[in-house]
């Protein structure tokens, strides 16, 4: 395996199971030398010693008026230095005249501008002129022709009924607030990602500088976000709205420049010879060409806007989300349920929507009068007046009288407790037996494991993965985990985690490659996993909650629910993705379909299944926080949620990168095995 | 001659970590060992040629053998790495970015061989873009799409986009849009290879049609050789790189270059090909008995005359007068030897 010499290895043992699985027995023979030997070492080698954490000599920040960092109520010194950092941008006033503060608020307060205005169009009307909200029929028969239009009239119907839904069942204020929040957010998000994009097409070195950002800004957990936003912008509304544009950026950001460099060669030839300036260039040839790869994006964006409009409940962003919060935190879980679906029923015709406009190609139009050049068009003029005099004349069409609004709640409850007693018993199981034979030992084994043996391993697989620039690399990112202070939480929720990534490869395997099995069932399978992975990660905690009530083995089933989708999918896509050549040369050579699926398939599709299994440390650490708050351990997420309540944002933003280091190092070495591991099969 | 309308010397393009100081370091004769070592890659080394007006030249060869860069560097598409290009007159290596705009603006037109199209504009819109970005208001660059539309064989799909069309009209497409600026020169890289072959047939047909109306001056890139014999006026034979050898058909066929140039044109079917002057005996002193032919004639369009007949049968030129003769076994000779 790796560059250095091995002594000489007998054919005969180099295919014996012993042989192939070396490193396993490499993992446990350290394993349990280090359980064994654990307690001759010395104890700065176990736990961070202080003069690597509280007092760590770090360069004091000499600014304006005066010395920062303030001291911290359980300090490190890093936090304290992050903490200096944000006292100067939040006290120092620039030129005597604003603080770097001001300058977000201010920015900020643009963003209400906007928000008023959909708000006024879609719920509360525009009172000064006297001019009704749109009725809600109206939206209804827009959302169906908008779907009518981009696909046909299944997806028509199924957009409007998402939008009736709400209004039938009273979540109409609600739903509407949460929309018109990530109509304003996704564009936003949008122009600006596509702006980043376009200045790393210019120049190299900007691309060079801002990639390794945008993974940083991609494996930030949602709190990463919402507590420095709290300090610069203050709770509320638009902070939310705030938070959801930074958060959904980067993949447009990504996307863009993927698309803008992935244009045909001849393409642009084309436009060079046609005498293209480059600004011509930019805009007429280059952007038009790379729009369906750029609608990828789009609808990647308006999906992570809807997920991070839910979680902005947390700092007081109106709508679905914060009805949802309310309703779990008081344990209602019939109406936590009728909103979590009113969220589903939105993602679902908010991806669908934008992934037909993604896949919408152009087709010719026919001479003719208006209506027939423009159906659609005329349609929608058609529905919004006729819609408009509904309203006029029936109110009932305007808004929806609460009480002529329907609840299932009551029926939910029921449901609920029947599911939650006929699954009593078996889950009993689990609750019984998993906390004492499984997670406390495993527990343990993390909260005790001596951060020099970590460091030391995560560098040394860095080392033999990537060589010595991987291996300081990942050493830097827990080097930062130690001198945070946050040692022994950061390893309890690796601990979550790693919990949680165990049980997901356990069940989710097995579902890929029995999905993988038949066309059929690819199908389905695909079929769930894309609709599920619309959902707001938010939206998980309900059944779990139902199920387990709150407590480490729900945060871990959290983990569980939502983090299962990546092994899944990547298991049966990369089973399905071996070439057809190889499948018909095992055919040929006479091996039964077992054979084929384990001597030919999935040895080649190994690489793209641990890539998969990345993907599920990465969704599980994003989850593990979120879960935090019905979870109770004492973890990354729960000192978060308290950096949160104390506005903290130096500590906060510290905790999200101690968050985000441990899946960046997960992700490094993972990536470094497949994409070695692709190369020596041949695959890349 | 007339002045050549592209005349292009010593022209190098090397692909590696440093072109300019490798081709200095080696005399601007690098060997391929030399290549090897320093992992530089001569895409186009050392090539001279010119382009007469109104000629069709065809440059052939490989894939991989340099053809597509040659023409990338005479419209400087690709920086070359060492060389001078006149373009009608004017060094295109030192004119500005400015100037080079302007000059492919007007004076020069490319077909690409995937068509190139933009797929989120219409037809006309495709073939208008060249003028659009010139500044041509609207309703004049459409004026002149339409007609130009119309010459290639597509009107009544002007409104439709260019997904909705088979390979064959989205390349009439290309076509078109590089024709709409009136260029001087018309480049076209393997324009009909990613085509059936029976389209491919028709798009000869249909680009000599355009030519017999036009009369551009044409760079025509291609690997086919049946195409080549079809289209070209003079052909450029490419191998590693380099031009072996440059002139027409015929002269390829009987005077190859190098043993390469051989084997290419071995298969031709040369009855199409060689002309009675290139395979006539002396004049047998026997003028006016029997039939005569022409010595521009083609030996396919004289052999049924030939074989007809037991003697030779006498050539004349344009003028008249008597140049040769020619034997059955000159014209079996000239069929069905293998070039060797």
């Amino acid at each position: 395996m790796t560059g250095t010499a091995w002594p000489a290895v007998s054919p005969a043992w180099q295919q014996s199971v012993w042989f192939r699985l070396r490193w396993a027995f490499v993992a446990a023979l350290g394993i349990v030398v280090l359980i064994l030997f654990r307690g001759t070492l010395p104890d700065w080698a176990i736990t961070p010693p202080e003069w690597l954490t509280t007092n760590l000599p770090l360069p004091f920040l000499i600014f304006g008026d005066g010395f920062f960092p303030a001291p911290t109520i359980k300090g490190s010194s890093v936090a304290d230095w992050f903490n200096g950092i944000v006292s100067v941008l939040r006290e120092h006033e620039i030129l005597g005249l604003f603080t770097f503060r001001d300058v977000t608020r201010g920015i900020a307060g643009l963003i209400v501008w906007p928000l008023d205005f959909s708000e006024d169009l879609l719920i509360s009307g525009f009172s000064d002129w006297g001019i009704p909200p749109i009725p809600w029929v109206v939206t209804t028969a827009l959302a169906g022709i908008l779907g009518w239009y981009l696909r046909g009239w299944g997806l028509g119907l199924l957009a409007a009924s998402c939008i009736a839904y709400c209004a039938v069942f009273g979540k109409w204020e609600l739903a509407m607030t949460t929309l018109s929040l990530v109509l304003v957010t996704a564009p936003i998000a949008i122009l600006i990602g596509l702006a980043l994009g376009i200045l790393a097409l210019k120049s190299r070195r900007f691309e060079r500088a801002l990639w390794p950002v945008l993974n940083l800004m991609q494996s930030l957990p949602h709190f990463g976000y919402l507590i420095p936003i709290v300090v610069f912008v203050g709770l509320g509304h638009k902070a939310g709205a705030i938070a959801t544009i930074l958060f959904a950026l980067p993949p447009m950001a990504k996307i863009t420049i993927v698309a803008l460099r992935g244009v045909s060669e001849e393409v642009l030839e084309a436009g060079v010879m046609a005498g293209c300036t480059r600004r011509q260039m930019l805009w007429r040839v280059r952007i038009p060409a790379a729009r369906p790869t750029l609608m990828v994006g789009v609808n990647q964006v308006i999906m992570q806007c809807l997920a991070m409009v839910v979680i902005s409940a947390f700092i007081g962003a109106r709508g679905l989300g914060i009805d949802l919060l309310f309703r779990l935190q008081t344990l209602q879980l019939g109406r936590a349920l009728e909103s979590g679906i009113a969220i589903v029923l939105m993602a679902i015709a908010l991806d669908r929507l934008s992934q037909a406009l993604s896949e919408k190609e152009p087709v010719h139009r026919q001479e003719g009068p208006f209506w027939s050049v423009h159906p659609y068009l005329t349609a929608a003029g058609l529905a919004a007046a006729a819609g408009i005099l509904l309203a006029y004349l029936v109110p009932e069409a305007g808004q929806l009288p609460r009480e002529m609004t329907v609840t299932l709640a009551p029926q939910w409850d029921l449901v609920i407790r029947g599911v939650v007693s006929a699954l009593y018993d078996p889950l009993s199981f689990i609750r019984e037996y998993l906390p004492p034979y499984v997670l406390i030992p495993i527990r343990t084994f993390f909260e005790q494991l001596p951060w020099t043996v970590f460091l030391g391993a995560v560098g040394l697989c860095g080392w033999v993965l990537g060589g010595w620039r991987l291996a300081a690399l990942v050493g830097a990112y827990i080097g930062f985990i130690v001198l945070s202070g946050w040692w022994t939480e950061a390893m309890v929720t690796t601990y979550l985690v790693f919990v949680a990534v165990v049980i997901c490869t356990i069940f989710g395997f097995p579902v890929g490659v029995w999905a993988s099995r038949r066309d059929r069932r690819t199908r389905v399978v695909a079929f769930l996993c894309d609709t599920f992975q619309t959902f707001p990660s938010f939206i998980y905690l309900i059944p779990v909650v139902m199920l387990f009530q709150v407590g480490t083995i729900s945060q871990i089933m959290a983990i569980v629910v939502y983090a299962s989708i990546p092994v899944i999918r990547y298991t049966y896509v990369g089973l399905r993705a071996v070439p057809h050549s190889m499948v018909e040369a095992a055919v040929s050579s006479g091996c039964t379909p077992s054979q084929i699926l384990w001597k030919v398939r999935m040895p080649l599709a190994f690489p793209e299944i641990m890539l998969g299994v990345n993907q599920t440390i990465m969704f599980g650490l994003f989850m593990v926080m979120i879960a935090g708050f019905i979870g109770g351990n004492f973890d990354l997420a729960r000192e978060i949620f308290k950096a949160k309540a104390q506005n903290d944002a130096g500590l906060g933003l510290l905790l999200a990168l101690c968050v985000a280091f441990l899946g960046l190092t997960a992700d490094r070495l993972i990536s470094a095995w497949a994409s070695r591991r692709k190369a020596q099969l041949g695959l890349t | 001659m007339a002045e050549p309308v592209i005349l292009c010397r010593d022209l190098w393009k090397i692909y590696g970590p440093e072109p300019t100081k490798f081709l200095a370091r080696h005399d601007s004769k690098p060997s391929p060992e030399q290549f090897e070592q320093s992992g530089h890659i001569g895409a186009v080394q050392d090539v001279s040629l010119d382009v007469q007006p109104g000629e069709i030249l065809v440059i052939m060869g490989l894939s991989g053998s340099g053809k597509s860069t040659i023409v990338r560097c005479l419209s400087r598409l690709i920086e070359p790495t060492r060389g001078q290009v006149l373009f009608q007159g004017t060094d295109l290596l030192k004119a500005t970015e400015k100037e080079m705009i302007e000059i492919r603006r007007h004076k020069m037109g490319m077909v690409f061989q995937n068509f190139a199209l933009l797929p989120h504009r219409t037809v006309i819109d495709n073939v208008a873009f060249p003028l659009e970005v010139q500044g041509v208001d609207r309703a004049k660059r459409h004026e002149r799409a339409l007609e130009i539309i119309e010459l290639v064989g597509l009107k009544g799909r002007e409104k439709y986009y260019p997904r909705e069309l088979s390979g064959g009209q989205q390349q009439r497409v290309g076509i078109a849009r590089s024709l709409a600026v009136e260029p001087d020169v018309w480049f076209l890289d393997e324009p009909f290879s990613a085509l059936d072959p029976l389209i491919r047939r028709e798009m000869q047909d249909e680009f000599l049609r355009l030519q017999n109306l036009l009369h551009k001056t044409i760079i025509f890139i291609t690997h086919d050789f049946d195409e080549t014999v079809r289209l070209a006026d003079r052909i450029a034979i490419m191998y590693e790189g380099r031009i072996v050898q440059l002139g027409t058909a015929e002269e390829l066929v009987t005077k190859p270059a190098t043993d390469y140039v051989r084997a290419f044109t071995r298969d031709i079917p040369k009855a199409k090909l060689l002309t009675v002057a290139s395979v006539m005996g002396p004049a047998d002193g026997n003028p006016g008995d029997g039939p005569a032919v022409s010595d521009d004639q083609l030996i396919g369009d004289v052999a049924a005359q030939v074989f007809g007949h037991d003697r030779p049968v006498t050539v004349r030129n344009g003028s008249g007068s008597v140049v040769g003769s020619l034997t059955r076994k000159q014209v079996v000779d000239a069929l069905f030897a293998d070039g060797s």
